[in-house]
């Protein structure tokens, strides 16, 4: 018995030596690209004689895998919620990775919704950061949020408690929902905007920090679940990406932000305010060396009408497509790296 | 105690005369009635207990079993696909690179306008088109690299219809809620109402569930790529845990003195046991793969870090089945002449054996259920192929029932509750035997 288990030990630990070449693409990164990046991931594998695989590590992650170097180990492909940072740029840089190309996919609309069995309200990036913001203007004053009502802030809205239900500090969705609608809300306020003069660094502050008295709550990165509270709570509202609004519209509503209802035409316009960008960053040191083969069928799947087009199978997956220049200008960059 | 009576002289004196006596007073009878009493409340309050342990594992396991029903059935179209040439293979080459590339898509497109000749409209053919699968084109592809004789052909397919037909057969779409409200309209439902009139759509069982790779369409996920990824995670557990772990044990219960050094040692294995499971997850990731460098995202990293985390319930499993050999046996055996080793290889280690494995399937059980350290090493990875090694990247049961309840499409809630049931009744097997063994091979002395 004693000689199986020493047998057993010594198999395991002789395993452990065995390390494989690189026969497939890497990708890693946000969890808000995921859920595209992983059906060109699961086409590409089902349709060519090559393979990859999309590993979820949040924008943040995938970024320090793909500049942790050049090699089998690295990835080739970064997917982000949000452009690369000027620090990711250099830490890119300290590691050999020298050059860095973005593959813009499209957009991602976020939005505010209720319940079906909830009132559809109207509301603009001014009344959202009154009801969601840390501190608030109130009479030429900025103070600690005072309101508890909907309809103490702007009588239009419902008499309800404020319940707003988002995304946590760590999500690129939380990121872009400050960025473009409490940054651009707070300024709308004149005692905040006059503090970018005088105290640029509080004036960030009120304008980045949301509440924390219970009336905003960070409802984790599953945004299913707030789906499923908004369903048990009529009251609640809830901050996330379009494609959840897109496949519970039986259930949620989007609430109209500054007069823009959320729908796939006016994210696709422009002209819903609350939009984002998603990225594959590609690390064209690979191309040829580190990946032999398959990396040019990648990024020919990837930007092509079929997938991220008008029509392509990523809309139907809830992405929002850029115009048809934008894309021949994604496809000719990416592609004169094959050439 | 209070109960008994005061020890009077007059009590004594009746208690050594007649005993019963005493026993008969109004008030001893109320006092025993409270005692009664107080039992039988005793008893009701674990009996609630029960009843409520019991009643939440019910609802949780009825409404994971409904939820799951539907992952169990799919719904099918039978379409009749003109495996055109000129799409296909226009020069007639024959070349499989040639045919790989074709768009398989537009064959199956073509099958669906011929089937609506009325739809011309750019929006209702997209609409159209939102019937099947991105399945039908992977299937085709296969049928026709597989057979290249099929090129001209026209043949038939029963293929899945798209996750939003496949809820509406199933009932899970309301048809009487206005048509801004549901992801299928009017046009849609006259089609489909059309095709099942024509008998063409069936709804079989789900085999693909069991034994397909992860997808990011829910009619064509399935979960057997997890499965074989948990089976190769539990197997280089228990290959490390089982081994080191039955060793420890045997050296701190059979060989090592009693000093302040395995005092030491055997605090320290009970505080890991109590160790949360993330933190071995993040000991993983920076010491096995940012150290020595071993594949990221492979069952050999997350089968290690499992190990490291297994070990300790081992461990303490093996001590206490091994202490539970009465000392007669090994004095019985080294009266006989046999060396230490002897008798712990020969007599005490395989009576302490269904002990130590009762521990070790309990062990992996819970083992079989992580996920936090799992998501740390990188096994939350989409692949769509099935891992074929100790290396290759892959996903664990629990990782892929996390992934899928955080995708968008309605379909994955009942695919998350159906894994959910598959691995429930994994860890029920595995207590099952650990039950089985336990009864068989248990001895008393």
């Amino acid at each position: 018995m004693l000689k199986k288990m020493a047998l057993a030990t010594v198999a395991t630990v002789a395993m452990v030596g065995a390390a494989e070449a690189r026969d497939r693409i890497l990708l890693a990164g946000s969890s808000t690209v995921a859920p595209f990046a992983q059906i060109v991931v699961e086409r590409f594998n089902n349709t060519t004689d090559f393979e990859a695989e999309y590993n979820t590590t949040g924008t943040g992650g995938g970024f320090r895998l793909f500049c942790g170097g050049v090699g089998d180990d690295f990835t080739d492909f970064s997917g982000a919620s949000r452009a690369i940072k000027d620090s990711e740029v250099e830490l890119c840089g300290s590691n050999g990775v020298t050059d860095i190309h973005e593959i813009q996919l499209g957009f991602d609309g976020i939005v505010v919704a209720n319940s079906v069995d909830g009132p559809a309200v109207e509301l603009t990036t001014e009344q959202l950061f009154a009801a969601l913001a840390a501190e608030v203007e109130v009479d030429g004053e900025v103070v600690a949020n005072p309101y508890t009502m909907w309809s103490e802030i702007d009588a239009s809205l419902p008499e309800e408690e404020i319940e707003v239900l988002g995304p946590p500090p760590t999500s690129g969705t939380r990121d872009a929902f400050v960025e473009l609608v409490m940054e651009e809300g707070c300024e709308s306020f004149e005692a905040i905007a006059a503090l970018e003069e005088t105290d640029e660094e509080r004036f960030e502050a009120v304008c980045a920090t949301m509440r924390e008295d219970g009336r905003f709550v960070e409802a984790g990165e599953d945004d299913n679940l707030i789906v499923q509270r908004l369903e048990a709570n009529p009251a609640a509202f809830g901050i996330f990406g379009f494609s959840f609004l897109d496949q519970n519209l039986d259930k949620i509503q989007g609430s109209v932000v500054d007069g823009v209802e959320p729908t796939f035409e006016n994210i696709a316009s422009g002209d819903y305010p609350v939009s984002r960008s998603l990225f594959l960053y590609m690390k064209p040191q690979h191309i040829g060396d580190v990946v032999p083969a398959g990396l040019q069928e990648f990024v020919t799947e990837l930007t092509s009408e079929a997938t991220f087009g008008d029509e392509g199978y990523l809309v139907d997956a809830g992405l929002i497509p850029m115009s048809a220049e934008e894309r021949a200008a994604v496809r000719e960059a990416v592609l004169a790296y094959f050439q | 105690m209070s109960d008994i009576a005061e020890p009077t002289p007059m009590g004594i004196a009746q208690a050594t005369a007649g005993h019963r006596d005493i026993h008969q007073t109004p008030e001893a009878i109320a006092r025993r009635q409270r005692r009664y009493r107080s039992e039988a409340r005793f008893k009701y309050y674990g009996i609630a207990g029960i009843a409520a342990a019991i009643s939440m594992l019910i609802v949780l396991l009825v409404s994971i079993a409904s939820e799951s029903f539907s992952a169990f059935t799919q719904t099918f179209v039978t379409i009749d696909v003109n495996i055109d040439q000129a799409t296909v293979d226009p020069n007639e080459s024959g070349d499989p690179a040639v045919i790989g590339r074709a768009s398989f898509q537009t064959l199956a497109n073509n099958t669906l306008y011929a089937l609506f000749p009325d739809v011309s409209d750019r929006r209702d053919r997209r609409a159209l088109r939102a019937l099947l699968s991105p399945g039908v084109e992977f299937e085709l592809r296969r049928r026709v690299m597989d057979d290249p004789s099929l090129v001209g052909q026209t043949i038939s397919i029963t293929v899945e219809m798209s996750d939003d037909f496949d809820q509406l057969h199933k009932g899970l779409i309301d048809r009487t809620l206005p048509e801004a409200q549901r992801r299928i309209n009017d046009l849609q439902l006259s089609w489909y109402d059309q095709l099942v009139s024509e008998g063409l759509i069936e709804t079989q069982f789900n085999w693909r569930f069991f034994s397909g790779a992860n997808s990011r369409y829910p009619e064509l996920a399935g979960i057997w790529a997890a499965l074989v990824g948990s089976l190769l995670t539990m197997a280089v557990t228990l290959g490390l845990a089982f081994p080191i772990g039955v060793a420890a044990a045997v050296y701190l219960e059979e060989f090592a003195p009693k000093n302040w050094f395995t005092d030491m040692i055997e605090v320290n294995i009970n505080n890991l046991a109590a160790v949360p499971s993330i933190v071995f997850g993040l000991l993983g990731l920076a010491v096995f793969i940012q150290f020595f460098g071993m594949p990221n995202s492979s069952p050999l990293v997350g089968g290690m870090v499992i190990a490291l985390m297994t070990l300790p319930t081992i461990i303490i499993a093996s001590r206490a089945a091994l202490k539970a050999v009465p000392p007669s046996i090994r004095e019985a055996a080294l009266g006989v002449g046999a060396s230490k080793i002897q008798v712990v290889s020969h007599h005490v280690l395989p009576l302490a054996m269904p002990g130590i494995l009762t521990g070790t399937i309990i062990g992996m059980a819970q083992a079989l259920g992580e996920t936090a350290p799992l998501l740390m090493v990188g096994m939350v990875i989409f692949i769509t192929s099935i891992p074929s090694g100790f290396t290759d990247p892959s996903t664990v049961l629990p990782v892929q029932i996390f992934s899928w309840a955080g995708n968008p499409e309605r379909g994955f809630v009942a695919l998350t509750s159906a894994a959910i049931m598959v691995l429930l009744t994994f860890l029920i097997v595995m207590n099952a035997l650990a039950i089985y063994l336990r009864k068989k091979f248990e001895r008393r002395w």
